[in-house]
């Protein structure tokens, strides 16, 4: 208990407390209205520590779980069912460590209509944390759908030139793989009579005929949010349009909803269907890396780079995923994790330059890192953590899926690994030549003679994310502590159903 | 020295150099270059002191130990702890790493305060020296990691610092952004390397169930006679990551190109240090090698292939820099070679003069260069330019030197000492260690036999067109007519290097073979070496016919002027031009390679991505939109009337579920 309330409740709402503060605040009060977001933000953050200092590392199952009846709906009780684990907790970790850089990193970049930003942007924190902490699939649909609101509304008011197609797309590719998700969650409620999912987990005998079918209807949802290849178009068009701090967020935690569904939802409930799916999840992963980072190469905006790279990063977590080794799954977490540091800091880095040229255009770049030292130093360090280079955070990640993959029982063959690791090729190649267009050279552009430096502010805003980028790079024990007992649960439950199969 | 007593100091090895990055990093700006110089050297330093220690407590307790220091990476099965191999192989390489690497340190303080102030960029001097810090650092978790993660880890690192330092002149090479290019071959090349000792690594694991040396080794017997194929693919995999660091055949491209970076680190990390890693991976790993015949043969193939190969481009460079590049690749052709034919002792004692050798050579280029920039800019200061184009005029051309023995006398006498040490001539240190490789070869492989002796042939005489180009005949530009010999700093590192590449040929003298004793500890399988009278008789007549052609074609009648073609030129014609163009490798790999994946990308990105797949997408739904014409007001693009939709939809489910 924190000030009497539990904790995740109170880290799931608090940002809610900034948000109703907001909607008192007068549209020009601008900077109190940063301020109170950004406050709002961090002590939401140190909320999250609190709850991480009373989770017990050492056990694998769901704890701090709070649990009351809200609905009850025909005879069916829908609850406020909240619970963290291993598979969660790093999530909502990182959910309430982007949130207040990223609202730092708006400071000036956004000037117009600042109210309404910061007030949606508190409530799709809100959205993001129950998403991760929901433990009831109504109430976890609720929170999903729930993030849709606001992140429309970030791309289409804020976002770019093409704002409206993008968030119009955004909105209705996510709409459209969910509906089917409520169909399934439907489904199974009706036949189970609850929405609870150790309930659902207990009696998953009663829907393991449709299994299958259940299967794919969430695996929709959440290959689309991932996004998985051939289902990431809404991805770069997104990320384009939107406004820096929304593209953080957006590749930071929207992403990893989808890949946390898979480990929450689809590995659990229907884990034969999982076993029999596995193979042709992990060829559209490596489709996705081999893919992502080869059109990642041709892209001449470099936002649209970094989101192309996002489609082939995440490929290797979903690799990691249905490898369903205890390797491929710790690893698949942590890189959700590194891929939101990594490619939060590189959207950072991508809003800062734009900021000052209005460009994100490579061509418009060069040598710029003869005229702002610190931005090429710090952008160094996030290349390369992206590019998966042994010291930093991106190599622990994708070391440990591969390891995973490449001897895993389920996928049966080295193959998937070994063409991955060609990933790894492909991602120097597209990380270096970006890194050159923008940053090597000679200065080419009269414009950029004159660009300063980062500010105070600027550098606070990419500092945290390179502590843990080093952090986890160079030490990543402590992070897979947290991880791995929830993992051993769920490789040992999916193993077990596969054994169960069998006989 | 007791063993026990030293062994906790092997982590300072790496710990030494990173506390160097972070006192500069700290506290550089203030101390000015003296200051940063010398907490980097004194880094280095005493890293080299801890490695000197080590050594010691090892005379006492050859068998070595691990020095357990943290557990990194621990996932379900998979464990990888941090440790540190001490064993007379481990501190062989650290030995050799930081001590050229610290006479590099000392060197670069001089060269480096001339280069910056070249440059125009006084500012990246204390980058400089944190980047040579953290090779350092790097290179010394490659050779004293116990495991094959932790040699990884090592291996990308000094692989970074090599795409870091390369392209430490990021704005200029040609078209200002040459340089650049160069740093992002050498690292995706060398990715491509790390490619194959991934999978190698994924391999071990499965199959030895750890990636500990010793457990792995130990167990590599009983693996190999299980399951033989798995053994020979785990070696090849490697052999993938060795052509990479090793710059072998056909990874090779990207060390020639590499010569962009600062000459003392042409010197440190693409000669003597980090490209053998290779040949101490190989070494290392002896123990499944000698498992497979065909892996051996592969191996020693690829090196002795790359020994003639390299050499003989190198015949057909002007750049001073590049004919010594050309060589290091063609000299680790020999190591590899000897490590692949199991002559793994043979292959350390050539790693070691080499890096003695080669050290010296690169490190006189460099003071070669200075003095070539140092009379160019004398002679532009006095208004009298014949050269042409001021910016086109290139210090490290061959062709603009000449007559540098009288300008440079010192430079001239420890590169002479090198050259002959590379070439081959007794009692210079190379001649013994690559005596020692073609003993070897000439009792058990005669055919590498003599290809490598005639690269040992090309090797002479591409020394002796060196010498003869820079130092001898006339001054063929103002440049040089104008160079003055290289201050103290510089020449001392010189002079003590010149001492080791002359002497070095001690260490694993036919009589005494200290190295092999010191070496058998820890190296699997070690075969006693032989001095086989004839073989160094031959390898040296050899050598001195190598010479002496290079001096009849090149010495004897010197070169006029700069733009005179190559003597070479017109005699063998087509073939000078397909040295000149080394052999077209690169336009090759441009086609073959990087256009058409650069094409197929283009055919991803746009027919497929924004046609196809993107076009699908806006398909359906302009289909929905035209189908549904009627339902128009419902589907107006209004994201509240989607919201309320939604609402409408859990109000009817929720209906449902009461009223049912």
């Amino acid at each position: 208990m924190i000030f009497g309330l539990h904790p995740l409740l109170l880290v799931t709402f608090l940002p809610l407390i900034g948000f109703f503060i907001i909607l008192f605040l007068k549209a020009e009060q601008k900077n109190a209205i940063r301020w109170t977001a950004l406050l709002t933000s961090l002590a939401t953050f140190g909320v999250s520590l609190a709850m991480l200092a009373l989770f017990d590392p050492a056990r694998g199952d769901l704890q701090l779980v709070y649990r009351t009846s809200w609905l009850r709906v025909g005879g069916i009780s829908i609850d406020f069912y909240l619970g963290v684990d291993g598979l969660s907790i790093l999530l909502v970790m990182l959910t309430t460590f982007l949130t207040p850089i990223a609202i730092l990193s708006t400071w000036s970049a956004v000037e117009e209509r600042v109210k309404g930003f910061m007030a949606f942007f508190l409530l799709l924190e809100t959205g993001m944390i129950g998403v991760f902490l929901a433990l009831d699939l109504v109430l976890f649909y609720i929170f999903w759908e729930f993030t849709l609101v606001p992140m429309y509304f970030l791309i289409g008011v804020w976002g770019g030139e093409r704002r409206v197609y993008a968030a119009v797309k955004f909105f209705l590719f996510t709409m459209f793989g969910s509906l089917l998700m409520l169909l399934a969650i439907l489904v199974m409620g009706l036949q189970v009579g609850s929405f609870a999912w150790n309930d659902l987990l207990a009696q998953r005998q009663l829907f393991a005929q449709t299994q299958l079918w259940l299967f794919l209807a969430f695996a929709l949802a959440f290959a689309i949010k991932v996004p998985m290849f051939p289902l990431h178009t809404w991805l770069p068009d997104a990320h384009v349009e939107a406004p820096t701090a929304g593209s953080v967020i957006l590749a930071g935690v929207l992403l990893k909803m989808g890949g946390y569904g898979f480990l929450r939802f689809n590995l659990p409930l229907f884990p034969e269907a999982s076993l029999q799916a596995a193979p042709y999840m992990a060829v559209l992963a490596v489709i996705g890396i081999l893919y992502g980072a080869a059109v990642s190469l041709m892209q001449k905006d470099v936002k649209k780079l970094v989101a192309y790279s996002s489609v082939s990063h995440l490929g290797f977590v979903m690799l990691g995923i249905f490898a369903l080794t205890q390797q491929g799954l710790a690893g698949g977490v942590l890189q959700m994790i590194n891929h939101g540091l990594s490619t939060g800091a590189l959207f950072l880095i991508v809003g800062m330059l734009y900021e000052r040229r209005h460009t994100r255009e490579m061509s418009a770049y060069g040598g710029i890192w003869k005229v702002m030292p610190i931005l090429g130093a710090l952008t160094l360090i996030v290349m390369l953590s992206s590019a998966g280079l042994p010291g930093l955070n991106g190599f622990v990640g994708e070391f440990t899926i591969l390891l995973g993959a490449f001897g895993s029982q389920v996928l049966n063959s080295p193959y998937f690994a070994g063409a991955a690791t060609i990933g790894v090729i492909l991602a120097a190649v597209y990380l270096l030549v970006m890194f050159e267009r923008v940053f090597l050279g000679p200065v080419r552009v009269e414009a950029n003679l004159s660009l300063k430096d980062l500010n105070a502010r600027e550098v606070i805003t990419l500092v945290p994310l390179l502590v843990l980028i080093f952090w986890i790079g160079l030490y990543p024990a402590p992070f897979f502590n947290l991880i791995n007992p929830s993992v051993e649960r769920l490789v040992s439950l999916v193993q077990g159903a596969a054994m169960l199969a069998i006989h | 020295m007791n063993f026990e007593t030293v062994l906790p100091l092997a982590p300072w090895v790496v710990f030494f150099p990173v506390l160097g990055i972070l006192l500069n990093l700290l506290l550089g700006k203030r101390l000015g270059e003296k200051g940063i110089g010398i907490i980097a050297s004194l880094a280095a330093g005493l890293s080299f002191g801890v490695a000197v220690l080590l050594a010691l407590g090892l005379a006492g307790h050859p068998e070595g130990a691990t020095y357990p220091f943290l557990r990194w990476l621990a996932v379900g099965d998979f464990v990888a702890d941090w440790n540190f191999r001490v064993d007379t192989l481990s501190v062989t390489m650290m030995l050799v790493v930081a001590g050229v690497g610290s006479l590099i340190h000392i060197y670069s303080i001089g060269y480096m305060h001339a280069d910056v102030r070249h440059n125009g960029e006084p500012g990246r001097f204390r980058r400089f020296f944190v980047f040579l810090n953290l090779f350092v650092a790097a290179m010394m978790i490659l050779v004293s990691a116990d495991n094959f993660l932790m040699l990884f880890v090592g291996w990308e690192g000094v692989g970074l610092c090599s795409y870091l330092l390369i392209g430490f002149w990021f704005e200029k090479g040609a078209g200002g952004i040459a340089n650049a290019q160069a740093a992002k071959k050498a690292f995706v090349v060398n990715r491509i390397g790390d490619f194959g000792l991934l999978i190698a690594i994924f391999l071990i694991f499965y199959n030895f169930g750890s990636l500990d040396f010793e457990t792995v080794f130990a167990q590599a017997p009983q693996v190999a006679a299980a399951l033989p194929g798995v053994i020979l693919a785990i070696t090849l995999f490697m052999l993938l990551g060795v052509t990479g660091k090793s710059a072998q055949l056909p990874l090779y491209v990207w060390l020639p190109d590499a010569m962009a970076g600062p000459t003392p680190v042409s010197a440190l990390i693409h000669a003597a240090t980090m490209v053998t890693a290779g040949v101490y991976l190989v070494a290392r790993s002896q123990a499944l090698y000698q498992q497979v015949v065909l892996a051996q043969d592969v191996v020693m193939w690829v090196g002795a292939a790359t020994a003639f190969f390299a050499a003989t481009i190198a015949v057909g460079q002007y750049d001073i820099k590049k004919v010594l590049a050309y060589s290091t690749i063609s000299q680790l052709g020999f190591m590899v070679t000897a490590v692949g034919m199991g002559a793994a002792v043979a292959g350390m004692f050539h790693l070691v003069t080499h890096a003695f050798f080669k050290a010296l050579l690169f490190l006189g280029a460099g003071s070669v260069i200075l003095g070539m920039e140092h009379g160019h800019e004398h002679a532009a200061a006095h208004g009298s330019h014949t050269e042409g184009h001021h910016s086109a005029f290139d210090p490290q051309d061959m062709r603009n030197m000449g007559g540098l023995r009288e300008k440079m006398p010192l430079t001239f006498w420890v590169y002479l000492i090198g050259a002959l040490a590379l070439a081959g001539i007794a009692p210079l240190s190379g001649f013994f260690s690559k005596d020692e490789i073609l003993a070897d070869a000439s009792l058990h492989h005669p055919a590498v036999y003599l290809v490598l002796t005639a690269a040992a042939f090309l090797t002479a005489f591409y020394v002796a067109r060196q010498l003869a180009m820079v130092f001898f005949g006339k001054p063929r530009s103002e440049a040089a007519a104008g160079a003055a010999e290289s201050p103290a700093v510089v020449t001392v590192p010189l002079v003590i290097l010149a001492v080791l590449a002359a002497v070095g040929g001690l260490l694993n003298f036919p009589t005494t073979h200290w190295l092999e004793k010191w070496l058998e500890h820890s190296l699997y399988g070690v075969e006693p070496a032989r001095f086989i009278l004839s073989v160094a008789l031959i390898s040296l007549a050899v050598a001195l016919t190598g010479l002496l052609i290079g001096w009849l074609v090149y010495g004897r009648k010197p070169l006029e002027d700069a733009r005179q073609p190559d003597p070479l030129a017109r005699p063998l014609n087509g073939l000078f031009l397909a040295l000149e163009h080394k052999w077209w490798v690169d336009e090759l790999y441009q086609a073959v390679v990087v256009k058409p994946y650069l094409r197929l990308a283009q055919f991803l990105a746009q027919p497929v991505d924004q046609g196809v797949i993107d076009g699908l997408v806006n398909g359906v739904g302009n289909l929905l939109r035209s189908t549904a014409q009627s339902w128009r007001r419902i589907q107006n693009g209004y994201v509240r009337s989607y919201a309320l939709t939604i609402l409408l939809g859990v109000v009817l489910v929720v209906t449902y579920l009461v009223l049912r």
